[in-house]
Order: structure tokens, then C-alpha cells, then sequence
């Protein structure tokens, strides 16, 4: 469970610190009025939307940490036997990263109000993402011809499990993302609220690469390594 | 008033019924005298801490319940008062978590002279396996459980073939000596509990757990499964015998070994083919 | 909001410039079924958790008929007794308390004490209900399926969870009941990210985090939670799914069952253990926490009283809240882990005790010099203290490790989680309904049917509960159809079993009366007016009542002052609402 511990630690430190800055300290049968609690310390400034997707993120969080938290788990015991990696999971990760890459550019333009750029770039990064998708079937594919099927083995239903998860919050991604699309060929959307859109379909790939990351890292079992390492150093 | 009353008759139904029930535990018959004593310390620190706290709070809705034209006192917080029932709490949790943890250092630190005793659970009875002479018992695993080999004990393991099988009947354990009791399961969870013992703990399928106690009261104990296994839980039950060192010896001359019950059962299924 | 200064516009989130006309939808559908109103879908999720739990609590007369007279109902078999269990446990815990707290309460309160016009995502919040909804139904639907419902215990613990020996098992009972707890979840998710949202982005000017009401705290910090604990549900159910339907070994290790030898191997059946209780320690707290937020503001309110010790009922819930991630393992201490673990999970255990018992120190010193009116409402609150109290202490019984080895798995822990996270809760969800259904409809509920609701309930409840213990004490294993003859028990628990049957049985009928009070008030309950308990929370302030959709008529209510302004001295009236600018402008407000 350590893995979904630290996660937390940091989820929870950063809500105590959130906290602190919300006059938690304070007295509050002492303050009357309306002005004692503004600005800067009420309601944020931030967008609402953004918020929410901050919130739901770290459940996202949760949810892989849990998984990686099982995997660990789950590893210890004698039966495991870790699948070959398919080696197209690295094309798979360079093109996600290019989606990425692409969503920033399109933030970038957004901010600068240059719809046409913002379109090709939001249009690349739904490109790369299909791609990636199929790059991920493909994988299973590989998998499955070479004989590691789910049920052969933990480690091989891991890997489609935290595959498949991953991918199926990609796919949700993807409808938000056709959403901004619209909204971008949309003339009477104001180019604040596409900004908007834009921002926070950036803000979730961003974060799926790097929840991404973390998978690749440990289906291609560094991670497993680099624990054993960790444990060696301590004992 | 009656609202008063009726919290107050609440602790003192609680008290009395406390005192005058004759619902309690069973004496003990291990040596787990430990758990009772921390288990007693805590009834009374909580037994005091509710009386307080309800007493307190029935005194206050006879005090302080609406009158006509009173009105209550403003006081948002007492610092002093909230640090000293902070510091208050907290010992009286040290004094029952320290004892606690004492205890429970001596419950998962097994005396180096403990003899292992396997118990093995299955839906839906109890089977055991002492060491044999090698005072060893051999490696199992739940792939090698077949009919001949309820237990699944490795036949190549020479330690496990004058291990000595009882399946499905009555454990015996000599008085006064420590036993490890090894626990595992060849299918879903159970739980070796003898309430006499105090002592119990998971047997999960795959692993092997384990606790220790020493008994120190001959008779029959009855064990009962506390764990969830399906639908025949509640009537998964065995009988653990606490004998003195002679019965105990006497009874142990009349069991099987591993290497007997295979022999028995194969000439037993050849002979079932035969005809 | 036509004089708004430019600062206030900044402080209204893009998304709530409000224009009116969202709140007024066209047509009956999307007023009543397909709402997006967030006091519609609290109603719509009440509901449907009263209907399902009423379900639940048949299921617990029929246990309890089973256990109080043993043998006499011959269609109560072993395998249905199972069932039984399951059912009610689940039920209980997760769709009728999580959701009525959360889904229920959250979605009334929370936009009405932080003075917002609705939830920020109405849309995902009608979205939430209909998961529940389609929850519920796949949990219903298990009722019926060949097999019938799982029989596993609420714990769903692998492999007996999973294999043919548990009623459900090979049949449709524990898919549907996976399917179920992972569609819960979903639509849960959809809901508690309104709910922490709001509170973190829709309070209205001046509502800064200390000046909510506790029962925002309490709801807020249960959301958050929730959000953070459901995941580890989530993924033993699907882990648990695979292994049952695609032949995974996540959890299932080899084993033998009735003779035969099965395909799993290597599994760990104390992983599914640590994931399931990584949600289920918290669970406990997401049921509590929104507890102890309401009854601290019924105490309040209704002892004419300030909160005692404001501060320290923030901190403590907050700090319960992140306590409550890292003492979960105190559920497994006889489970075979690792036994050095429970040195470190009874220290984490214990500790918590401290900042829950200041909780309730608090509570009682509220009513210490206060004016405290007898209503119905804080007969439940007061109720609640003393079923809490005595619930919270057993806790100390099974939290520390060695005094948990001959207690757990005995009736002893089911009369502990009842009395604190069973009864306690219910108590104030009684209270809170008594409460605040005065606000939701315009009238008042009938109060000698209340008084007589409580007395049997809090008393019933009692007697139920606190005699169980002792059974435990006995040696009674949990979840035994029957007992039967043990020479170990130093008196027959026939006779306690019988009586807590009885009490169970006179215990849930009372229940009936609260509902037809509910129904019967609804047409010819007392008038209530606006603010019935002169209360100060922003809820009570709302222009019309019952609130329309919008809330807050043109203009969204102003705070000035925390949610505790009772009996302030110098002030012209026993209460002070929150949107009242006093002293300033001296309000001479009428009730």
C-alpha cells in the first residue's frame, strides 16, 4: 500500500496547506462583516471548471496509485511472471507525449487568440491520441499471439487491466477534447471560453502521460528493480 | 425532565446489567490471562469515561432546559478546558493501548520450546497434523491435495512422511507445554477459534499463520470456525482435548502417520478397482 | 446585482453569473424527473436510499427472526440467512447511508448554508442520481436472478466470495453485486466532485470557511474522502470481477474446493483484505463525519448555544479525516498479515480516539449553560451522544490489537459497528430530517408522533444493541444462523437473542410511524414558516420556503458573521442569522 500512501500524503499536505491559507486559525466569532474574509483569502480566483478537474484528477491519482499499490502486492508472491514488453509500447509512449506536446502548442495559440492554430493543433493531438489507442490494442494483440493471455498469469492481467483503464480515461478524454473541438470551429464561441476547454483538456493528457509514465515504468518492471534496489540500500 | 431521568436510567441500566448478567466470557484455560486483565482495565476506564459523559449530559438537560425567559450563556471556546480533556483522553488511551501492546509483543513472540501443530481447515471441517518423530512437519501445497493426500503433504518431503494425519476428528494437546498452531486452509477462509484459548487467527488458503498459547486446563474444548466460509460456517466445528502428559502419549500411540495412511489408501483403492 | 462592484464579479465564478432564467425550466420532466436542481436530486436520492433501505431493514427482521427462534421459520436456510446479511449490510452501509448523507443531505445543504443559487455541475449532478438509480436496480435485480443474491458478507472476502460453497458465488448473485458497487461508485464520483466543488468554489461573499456551519464541514470533508477511498473499492471490484469471470488469480490462491482441484494460483486473498479496507476505514468516517457535522448544529441550534470550541470541531474532523487513511488495518488484525503491522495500526487506532472524544466533549459542553428546548430534533441529537458515546468507546475494546484477538469476528463487533456507525448515524439522520423538513416542505412533521418515534427507537435501538455485546463476550461467533448447545458459554443466549429479536422487530415497526408522518404532515402538518427553529444558518434565510430552484431569489444572500451567532449578549434577539448585518444595522428580524 506504500505507493497509494504517498500519493495521499501528498493529496493531504496539499489540502492542509490549501487549508492554512483559508484562516483555518482564526477566530471566527470575532470577525463581523462582510470585508474581513475578502479578497484574496475567499473563493478563489481560479476558474471553477479548473478546479473540479484538479479534484477529479486526484481521484484519477487514487485510483492508479491503488492499482500500482496491488501490483506491488501482488508481485511478491512466487507465481509471478512478468510478460514480455511489447516493444511498440515505446512508439505508443513517444506519440502520446506528441499529443501532449500538441495540446500545449494549442493552449499556446489559444491564449494568443489564433483560432486556425489552435485547430490544427487541437486536431494533431486527437490524431496522435487515436493513434496511441490503437498502438495500445496493438500491443494487446502481441501479447495475446505470444500466448500471455489475461488469465495465464497476474502479471499479464495486470498489464491489460492497468492498459485497459488507462486507456478507457484516454477515450473519455477524447469526447471532452471533440467537445473543444467543436467549440473551436464554433465562430460565436468566445475565445475565452475555448481557452478555457483547451486549458483543461491540456491539464488531463498532461496528466494521463504521466500517469502513463508510471504504468510503462512499472509494466516494463523498473520500478520492481528500482523497490529491490531501495530495499537492498535499506537492509 | 423525564428526558433526565431516562439518560440517567440508561447508565444505570447499562452498569446493572454489566454487573448482574450472567453473559461473560468463559473461564480461561490458556495462558492468556494477559488479554482478560487488559480487557477488564479497559472496561473500566470506558465504563467511567460513558457514566461521565451521560451523566454529565442528563445533569445538563435538567440544568439548563428552556425556561421561560432564560436565555443562554455566550462562550465560543475555553482553550484551557479543551487542552486539559485533550491531555486527560490521551492518558487514559496510553493506559490501555501500552498494556495492550505489551501484550500483544508476548502474543507474536512463539517460545523458542513451543511444539508445532498444524491445523488445516476445509468446508467444512477441522484436520491436524502433528510432527512425527523428526519433530518436523513436511512441506504441503494445496496442488498435491488429492483423495488419498486430503492435507496435500509433499510425498517427497522424508520429514513429512512420519507426520501424523488426524482428519476430521479430535485434536488432543498435552497440558502446560506451549504449542505453535500452524494455520492453513485448502480452500477459503476460516478461523481456528477456541473461545477457552482467547487466542485465534485467520487461516487463509496459500499461506500459512499462525498463534501461539499453552494450555494449562485438561478437558474438551469445542473449536469453532470465526471466519466466513460459506454456507456450512456456522456448524464447522471440531474438538480440541487438553490432556495430561500420559493420556496425551497414550492417545498419540494410537494414530496414523502420513506414510501408513498412504500405504492404507492406495491398497485400499487398489483393492476398491480389484473386483 | 446591477450596483456589483467589480470585485464581487471576480468573486463569482464565471459559470454562476446567474441568469435567472436557468433556474426555470420548462417542463414537468425536467422539473421533477430529469431535474437538475440540486434540492430536487437530494429529494430523488432520499428516496430512493429510504426505498432500498427499507428493503434492508425487512432483511434485518428477518435475520433476526432467525437468530431470536432458531429453527421455528424453515424457509430461513443457512444459504438464505447469507443472503440476508449481505444484503443488509451492503445496503445499509453503502446505499442507504453513504447516499443519504452524502447524496441526500450534501445535495439539499450544501448549496443552501454556502449561499450558492445550485451545485457548480448541475448536469453531472442529475447524471449522479440516475448511477445510484441504475445501482440500486442492478442490486435489486440480484434478488432475482437465478441463485439469488451473494451471501458472501458485506466484506465480499475471496476466495468463498467467488467459489460455490457461498450462496451467489457460481450464479448471478456476487457479478451483480460487483457490477452494482463499481456503478455506485461512478456515479458517486460524479456527485462528490459537485459537492466539494461548491463548498471550495460557490460560497456566496463573506462565507469563508469558518464561517460554514459544521455540517458543511462534516459533508465536505466526508465528500473529500469519499473521492479519495472509493477508488480502493473500486479497484478490488473489478480485480475481484476478473478473477471471478476471465479466470484471474489476483486474489485467488490454489486451492481445493469440495474435492477438485481449481485453475487459480498464487493469489492473495489479504490483498483484496488491504484494498477493501482502505475504503472501508474510511467509509466508517464518511458515515460519520457528515453525522457529527449535523447534530453539532442541532445541538446549537436548538441549546440557543454557540458551538463550543468552534475551532477545535473544525480541526477535529479534519484531522479525523486524514487519520482515518492510515488506521485500516486495524480490521485485519487476526487476518494473517504480518503481526508487527499491529503494533502500528492499533498506536494510529487509539490515537484517533483523541480527537473524536474531544468531538464529543464539545457536544456535551454545548449544552452546559444553555437554553436547551426538548424538540425532536435534539432528542435524536442527544440520542445520538449516547449512542455514539457507547459505540465509540467498544471501539477502544476492538482497536487495540490484543484486546481484539478474542473479540473480533464475535457478535461483540457487530454490536459495536451498529451502535456507532449503525444506530448513531440513524439517530441523526432522524434528527436531521425532523429538522430540516420544515425548510423542504413548509410544514412542520407532527411532533407527539415524533416524540413517540424517538422514544421507541432510541430506547429499542438501545436495548437491541447494548445486550449484543454481551453475547460476544460469550464466545457467539458473527454471522451464525444459529448457535446451538456450547459448553463453553456460561449462560444460553437463547433468551438475550429472543429479547433482542422482539425489540428489533417493536424497533422497526416504529419506523412506520415516522413514515406516515411524513406523509401525513406533508398535507396536514403545522404551518412552519420561513425559520421555524430561529436558526441562523443560511438555509433558513431563504426568501421563500420551500426553496425555489435558484435558491435565492435576484440576489444571492451576504455574510456577515459565523453560523453560531446564538444568544449573543446585547443582541435584541437569542439568534443572529449569518446574512444579518448587526450591529451595523440593528435587525430586528421576526421569527
Amino acid at each position: 500500500m506504500s505507493v497509494i500512501l504517498v500519493f495521499l500524503t501528498v493529496v493531504i499536505g496539499f489540502s492542509f496547506w490549501w487549508l492554512f491559507h483559508q484562516k483555518v486559525m482564526e477566530k471566527p466569532w470575532l470577525e463581523h462583516g462582510v470585508h474581513t474574509a475578502l479578497p484574496e483569502t475567499d473563493v478563489s480566483g481560479m476558474p471553477t471548471a479548473k478546479v473540479a478537474l484538479a479534484v477529479f484528477l486526484a481521484v484519477v491519482g487514487s485510483l492508479f496509485a491503488l492499482f500500482a499499490s496491488a501490483y506491488f502486492m501482488r508481485m511478491d508472491y512466487a507465481d509471478w511472471q512478468a510478460p514480455p514488453l511489447p516493444r511498440i509500447l515505446w512508439v505508443n509512449t513517444v506519440i502520446l507525449i506528441l499529443a501532449s506536446i500538441a495540446l500545449s502548442c494549442a493552449v499556446r495559440a489559444a491564449r494568443e487568440h489564433r483560432r486556425e492554430m489552435t485547430r490544427l493543433a487541437l486536431v494533431t493531438a486527437g490524431l496522435a491520441t487515436f493513434v496511441f489507442l490503437a498502438g495500445q490494442v496493438t500491443a494487446w494483440r502481441e501479447l495475446a499471439a505470444g500466448g500471455h493471455y489475461l488469465d495465464v498469469n497476474p502479471a499479464n492481467g495486470f498489464f491489460y487491466l492497468m492498459t485497459g483503464v488507462h486507456g478507457l480515461h484516454i477515450l473519455g478524454g477524447l469526447v471532452a477534447l471533440g467537445r473543444t473541438m467543436v467549440k473551436a470551429w464554433d465562430d460565436d464561441v468566445a475565445a475565452e471560453q475555448l481557452r478555457l476547454g483547451v486549458e483543461l483538456c491540456a491539464a488531463y493528457w498532461h496528466f494521463l502521460l504521466f500517469v502513463w509514465l508510471g504504468v510503462f515504468v512499472l509494466l516494463a518492471g523498473w520500478a520492481g528493480d528500482l523497490l529491490a534496489l531501495c530495499r537492498q540500500i535499506l537492509t | 425532565m423525564a428526558v433526565a431521568l431516562i439518560l440517567v436510567l440508561v447508565v444505570l441500566g447499562s452498569i446493572l446489567f454489566h454487573i448482574l448478567s450472567p453473559w461473560w466470557w468463559t473461564p480461561i484455560a490458556s495462558n492468556w490471562g494477559y488479554i482478560d486483565d487488559t480487557l477488564i482495565i479497559t472496561f473500566w476506564i470506558t465504563g467511567a469515561v460513558f457514566s461521565a459523559v451521560i451523566l454529565f449530559m442528563a445533569y445538563c438537560v435538567f440544568r439548563f432546559r428552556h425556561k421561560e425567559g432564560a436565555k443562554a450563556a455566550y462562550q465560543p471556546e475555553s482553550k484551557r478546558l479543551e487542552w486539559w480533556l485533550t491531555v486527560v483522553t490521551a492518558v487514559g488511551v496510553a493506559a490501555m493501548l501500552a498494556p495492550g501492546l505489551y501484550v500483544w509483543s508476548q502474543f507474536v513472540t512463539v517460545p523458542d520450546d513451543a511444539t508445532e501443530v498444524e491445523v488445516v481447515g476445509q468446508q467444512w471441517q477441522w484436520n491436524f497434523r502433528l510432527p512425527g518423530e523428526d519433530g518436523k512437519l513436511g512441506k504441503s501445497d494445496n496442488r498435491l491435495v488429492t483423495f488419498e493426500n486430503p492435507l496435500g503433504i509433499d510425498p517427497e518431503d522424508p520429514a513429512g512422511q512420519d507426520d501424523i494425519v488426524i482428519e476430521a476428528a479430535d485434536l488432543h494437546l498435552p497440558i502446560d507445554k506451549p504449542v505453535k498452531m500452524l494455520l492453513r486452509s485448502i480452500d477459503v477462509l476460516h478461523d481456528f477459534y477456541v473461545p477457552e484459548f482467547r487466542a485465534k487467527m485467520d487461516m487463509v488458503p496459500g499461506m500459512v499463520t499462525y498463534f501461539w498459547f499453552t494450555p494449562t486446563k485438561t478437558g474438551t474444548f469445542e473449536a469453532l470456525c470465526a471466519e466466513l466460509c460459506g454456507s456450512g460456517h456456522a456448524y464447522m466445528r471440531g474438538i480440541v482435548m487438553v490432556d495430561s502428559e500420559e493420556d496425551y502419549q497414550a492417545w498419540l500411540e494410537g494414530q496414523s502417520t502420513f506414510a501408513e495412511l498412504t500405504d492404507a489408501r492406495q491398497v485400499g483403492a487398489a483393492e476398491g478397482a480389484g473386483p | 446585482m446591477v450596483d456589483a462592484t467589480p470585485r464581487m464579479e471576480r468573486d463569482i465564478p464565471p459559470a454562476e453569473v446567474p441568469e435567472l432564467e436557468l433556474y426555470h425550466p420548462k417542463s414537468w420532466w425536467t422539473t421533477y424527473v430529469f431535474s437538475q436542481d440540486a434540492k430536487v436530486i437530494a429529494i430523488q436520492y432520499s428516496g430512493t436510499a429510504v426505498a432500498i433501505g427499507l428493503v434492508a431493514l425487512v432483511l434485518s427482521w428477518l435475520m433476526r427472526l432467525q437468530l431470536g427462534f432458531p429453527g421455528t421459520f424453515s424457509f430461513i436456510t443457512p444459504e438464505a440467512y447469507y443472503q440476508f446479511i449481505t444484503m443488509h449490510g451492503m445496503i445499509m452501509v453503502i446505499y442507504l447511508l453513504t447516499a443519504l448523507f452524502l447524496g441526500g443531505f450534501g445535495n439539499y445543504l450544501i448549496p443552501l448554508m454556502v449561499g450558492a443559487r445550485d451545485m457548480v455541475f448541475p448536469y453531472v449532478n442529475m447524471l449522479s442520481f440516475w448511477i445510484y438509480l441504475l445501482a440500486v436496480l442492478v442490486l435489486a435485480a440480484s434478488f432475482f436472478a437465478p441463485g439469488g443474491p451473494t451471501g458472501a458478507g458485506w466484506t465480499l472476502y475471496p476466495p468463498q466470495a467467488i467459489l460455490g460453497g457461498t450462496p451467489g458465488g457460481q450464479s448471478w448473485g456476487i457479478i451483480l453485486m460487483l457490477v452494482s458497487l463499481i456503478l455506485f461508485i461512478i456515479g458517486f464520483t460524479m456527485g462528490g466532485l459537485n459537492y466539494a466543488v461548491t463548498v471550495i468554489q460557490g460560497r456566496t461573499r463573506g462565507m469563508t470557511l469558518m464561517r460554514m456551519p459544521l455540517t458543511v464541514w462534516g459533508i465536505f470533508t466526508a465528500t473529500v474522502m469519499a473521492l479519495l477511498a472509493f477508488p480502493a473499492l473500486f479497484v478490488a471490484c473489478v480485480m475481484m470481477l476478473f478473477d471471478r469471470v476471465l479466470g484471474t488469480s489476483f486474489f485467488m490462491p490454489a486451492l481445493v474446493e469440495m474435492g477438485e482441484q481449481l485453475s487459480y494460483g498464487g493469489g492473495s486473498p489479504i490483498l483484496f483484505q488491504h484494498l477493501f479496507w482502505f475504503f472501508g476505514h474510511p467509509e466508517v468516517y464518511i458515515v460519520a463525519l457528515p453525522a457529527f457535522g449535523i447534530v453539532s448544529d442541532l445541538i446549537s441550534t436548538h441549546a440557543r448555544k454557540n458551538i463550543f470550541g468552534y475551532r477545535m470541531m473544525v480541526w477535529a474532523i479534519v484531522i479525523i479525516g486524514a487519520l482515518s487513511f492510515i488506521v485500516w488495518a486495524h480490521h485485519m488484525y487476526v487476518s494473517g498479515m504480518h503481526p508487527w503491522f499491529g503494533f502500528f495500526f492499533a498506536t494510529t487506532t487509539l490515537i484517533i480516539a483523541v480527537p473524536t472524544a474531544i468531538k464529543v466533549y464539545n457536544w456535551v459542553l454545548t449544552l452546559w449553560r444553555g437554553d436547551i428546548h426538548l424538540t425532536v430534533p435534539m432528542l435524536f441529537a442527544l440520542a445520538f451522544i449516547v449512542t455514539f458515546v457507547n459505540g465509540g468507546l467498544t471501539g477502544l475494546f476492538l482497536g487495540n490489537v490484543v484486546v481484539d484477538v478474542p473479540l473480533s469476528d464475535t457478535m461483540f463487533v457487530v454490536a459495536h459497528f451498529h451502535m456507532v456507525m449503525g444506530v448513531a448515524p440513524i439517530m441523526v439522520i432522524f434528527g436531521a430530517i425532523y429538522h430540516w423538513y420544515p425548510k423542504i416542505t413548509g410544514r412542520m412533521l407532527e411532533d407527539w408522533m415524533g416524540k413517540f418515534h424517538f422514544w421507541v427507537t432510541f430506547v429499542g435501538a438501545y436495548a437491541i444493541f447494548f445486550p449484543m455485546h454481551y453475547v460476544g463476550l460469550v464466545g457467539v461467533p458473527r454471522r451464525y444462523p444459529e448457535m446451538g448447545e456450547a459448553a463453553f458459554m456460561t449462560a444460553p443466549v437463547d433468551n438475550l437473542n429472543a429479547f433482542i429479536s422482539v425489540a428489533a422487530l417493536v424497533v422497526g415497526f416504529a419506523q412506520m410511524v415516522f413514515l406516515f408522518n411524513l406523509v401525513w404532515s406533508l398535507r396536514f402538518g403545522k404551518e412552519a414558516g420561513p425559520n421555524p427553529w430561529r436558526a441562523t444558518s443560511l438555509e433558513w434565510q431563504t426568501p421563500t420556503t420551500p426553496p425555489p430552484h435558484g435558491n435565492w431569489g435576484d440576489e444571492r444572500p451576504v455574510v456577515y458573521r459565523w453560523a453560531y451567532d446564538y444568544s449573543v449578549p446585547g443582541a435584541p434577539e437569542d439568534f443572529i442569522p449569518q446574512n444579518d448585518p448587526w450591529p451595523d444595522k440593528p435587525a430586528t428580524r421576526a421569527a
